[in-house]
């Protein structure tokens, strides 16, 4: 497998579908909802958080042996916002529509509970080769989530996927509009987005019963 | 061997197969089970679920059949200008023509409301083999009624399957909802199509056809309606008599529009004590007392003519009784007795609530001013919360009955 060894590629898949962060560890919910009405969005929030979680885990794990205990949270959330911080003014260089869109749940990065989670669970206790694979595998498994609800939502509510227009024009009526189909308004606000998200779960674990909790 | 053996004997036949629940749930319509139990106590109660919802059907059935003339009316109407106040029992309503125009419109919808739904329930209960249960009877009877005559046959289709799986399926199914499964399809329609469930262009039939015809070039007279509610959230008044608003010969959803045909219905569920008097008592107790609210502040001045609640607000307090789909959401919809309170001072809280609420985003709210749908939704969730507490108190109120007794006897005990 060349460098990654069996446990090393584990660490990647497993938070991609069966200890998924959002649909099994149900954590980084609220983003999950917010950012989703577009795909773009969407996977500009999951490529911000790779950064975020990896480099952070990266981070925390070199320095696990001299953070002390008492302050450790506050070391991390420092190390967070830096990270934050830097994607914040990439985008804003580069992107500064897409910047605008996102608003404040860049920002809110810093509060993901995902990021917390591993730096706390998984990067103090393991070395930084491992603490970087666990961060983009989790990172993938909540971009994988968001990418998916973002398609839905925005192929119901606007009608196109990554801004084109794949089912016509619904103004000058071409397309499955042409046929009196209509974008669904509801799909664009967040109770929709945590229905669709709800669904994912309910497939996800009729396929999976080792995920279902006994009574 | 006549058909009642033929049919138990398949069902004998068919034990642990996956069809069963289906077999059975038609079967129930023509024969009882003749399974029965061999163990324990046995109440024998005539009023199973299946009863039950076919009472509550019984009362629908007349509004149906007037909404089919309703909508042929309305569309008459519509072309050929208002008709001034006329008795119940006038010919220019109650005439075949505008039955069959109305029949024309609304049994597609409520076809598709019965074969969507049914066809998910029975889904359901194959796949999680348990019987097929009756609840979705009322709720495919009250869709049609609920929505505006020209909703599009497949936005009814997605938001039946939305409201049932998502409001009910998910949840274990009949009995266990927490929401209205009916209300949660119209909320659906509301919030995913809301150009097809407000305005002035959807609550005649044709409306809309109409309209894209004249865009397309032919040479046609518009026509438009508005509900009440929309004109007056919008600032005017629209000419109804009271008795016309009474009787029901306005536009607006399907079936909500005759409070007396909604007001015998009531009566008819309170006689057969399926509905429940006090939700229904309390709701319209909560919607005058919110309407006299209103009122009373534009007596006193407080708003001035021209500003943006005035005309909602100054609508007499009865009159919001008579208009929208107040009556038929607090006859059919709040006393669910699934998702309403169980208690009986519950019930009047929840009652009340409804009422009140109601009549308060109907007014503070043009966007949305069928208030009565989110009202019962609302409170919907927070029933459980309110038998809780009735509850609790109830348990607080005994202790302390019981303690000064304890106490008193323990004395004469002494003694």
């Amino acid at each position: 497998m060349g460098i990654l060894t069996k446990k090393d590629l584990k660490l990647i898949t497993d938070p991609l579908a069966d200890n998924n962060p959002i649909t099994v560890q149900v954590l980084g919910i609220c983003s999950a909802l917010a950012v989703t009405a577009q795909l773009k969005a969407s996977i500009v929030m999951a490529i911000s958080v790779m950064f975020v979680l990896a480099a952070g885990n990266v981070v925390i794990s070199s320095m696990r042996n001299i953070i002390p205990p008492k302050i450790r949270i506050i070391v991390q959330l420092v190390i967070a916002a830096t990270l934050v911080i830097i994607v914040d003014q990439v985008l804003k260089a580069y992107s500064y529509n897409l910047s605008k869109q996102l608003s404040v749940f860049v920002g809110l990065i810093i509060t993901n509970c995902i990021i917390m989670g591993r730096f706390e669970a998984f990067a103090l206790a393991n070395t930084p080769w491992k603490s970087f694979l666990d961060g983009i595998g989790n990172a993938a498994g909540y971009g994988i989530i968001l990418v998916i609800v973002a398609f839905f939502r925005e192929l119901l509510g606007s009608g196109s996927v990554l801004g084109f227009k794949v089912l016509g024009n619904p103004i000058e009526k071409t397309g499955v509009y042409a046929y009196g189909y209509e974008n669904n308004g509801f799909m664009l606000l967040a109770p929709m987005a945590l229905i669709t998200l709800g669904v994912i779960i309910w497939v996800q674990r009729s396929r999976n019963s080792s995920l279902i909790e006994e009574n | 061997m006549g058909l009642k053996e033929k049919l138990h004997n398949i069902k004998e036949k068919g034990k642990d197969k996956k069809w069963l629940s289906a077999f059975s749930a038609f079967h129930t319509f023509l024969y009882t089970p003749n399974e029965t139990t061999h163990s324990g106590g046995h109440i024998k109660g005539a009023d199973d679920l299946k009863r039950t919802m076919t009472a509550v059907i019984i009362p629908l059935i007349p509004i149906l059949i007037f909404a089919m003339f309703n909508v042929g009316y309305q569309q008459h109407i519509a072309i050929h200008g208002y008709q001034a106040n006329m008795g119940f029992f006038s010919g220019e309503f109650w005439n075949l023509d505008n039955f069959l125009l109305g029949a024309t419109k609304l049994i597609p919808l409520l076809l598709v409301s019965y074969v969507v739904g049914l066809g998910i329930e029975v889904f359901f209960a194959t796949i999680n083999n348990h019987e097929v249960e009756e609840g979705y009877f009322v709720t495919g009877m009250l869709i049609p009624l609920i929505v505006p005559v020209d909703t599009p046959l497949w936005m009814l289709t997605v938001a039946i399957v939305f409201g049932v799986v998502i409001g009910k399926e998910v949840f274990g199914g009949t009995g266990m909802n927490i929401l209205n499964p009916a209300l949660t399809i119209r909320a659906f329609l509301f919030f995913a199509y809301p150009t097809w469930m407000s305005g002035d262009k959807v609550w005649i039939a044709g409306a809309v056809e109409r309209s894209k015809e004249i865009l397309a070039g032919a040479h046609l007279d518009a026509f438009s309606g508005e509900t009440i509610l929309g004109g007056l959230a919008g600032g005017k008044h629209l000419a109804y008599s009271v008795t016309d608003m009474f009787y029901g010969f306005i536009p607006g959803s399907v079936g909500e529009t005759s409070t007396l045909l909604i007001l015998l219905g009531g009566i008819y569920l309170i006689y057969t004590k399926i509905g429940s008097w006090r939700i229904m008592l309390s709701a319209v107790i909560g919607a005058l007392t919110m309407g006299l609210i209103f009122n009373s502040v534009v007596n006193e001045g407080w708003i001035v003519e021209g500003s943006k609640f005035y005309t909602l607000m100054n609508t007499p307090f009865w009159e919001h009784l008579i208009i929208g789909g107040f009556a038929f959401g607090v006859v059919f919809m709040a006393t669910d007795p699934v998702t309403a309170s169980q208690t009986n001072r519950g019930k009047w809280i929840y009652g009340f609530l409804i009422g009140f609420i109601s009549i308060m985003i109907r007014v503070f709210n043009p966007a949305y001013p069928e208030g009565v749908m989110l009202a019962i939704l609302l409170m919907n969730v927070f029933s459980p919360t309110i038998d809780h507490y009735v509850i609790a108190s109830n348990i607080k109120k005994r202790l302390k009955r019981l303690k000064p007794k304890t106490v008193y006897n323990v004395k004469e005990y002494r003694k």
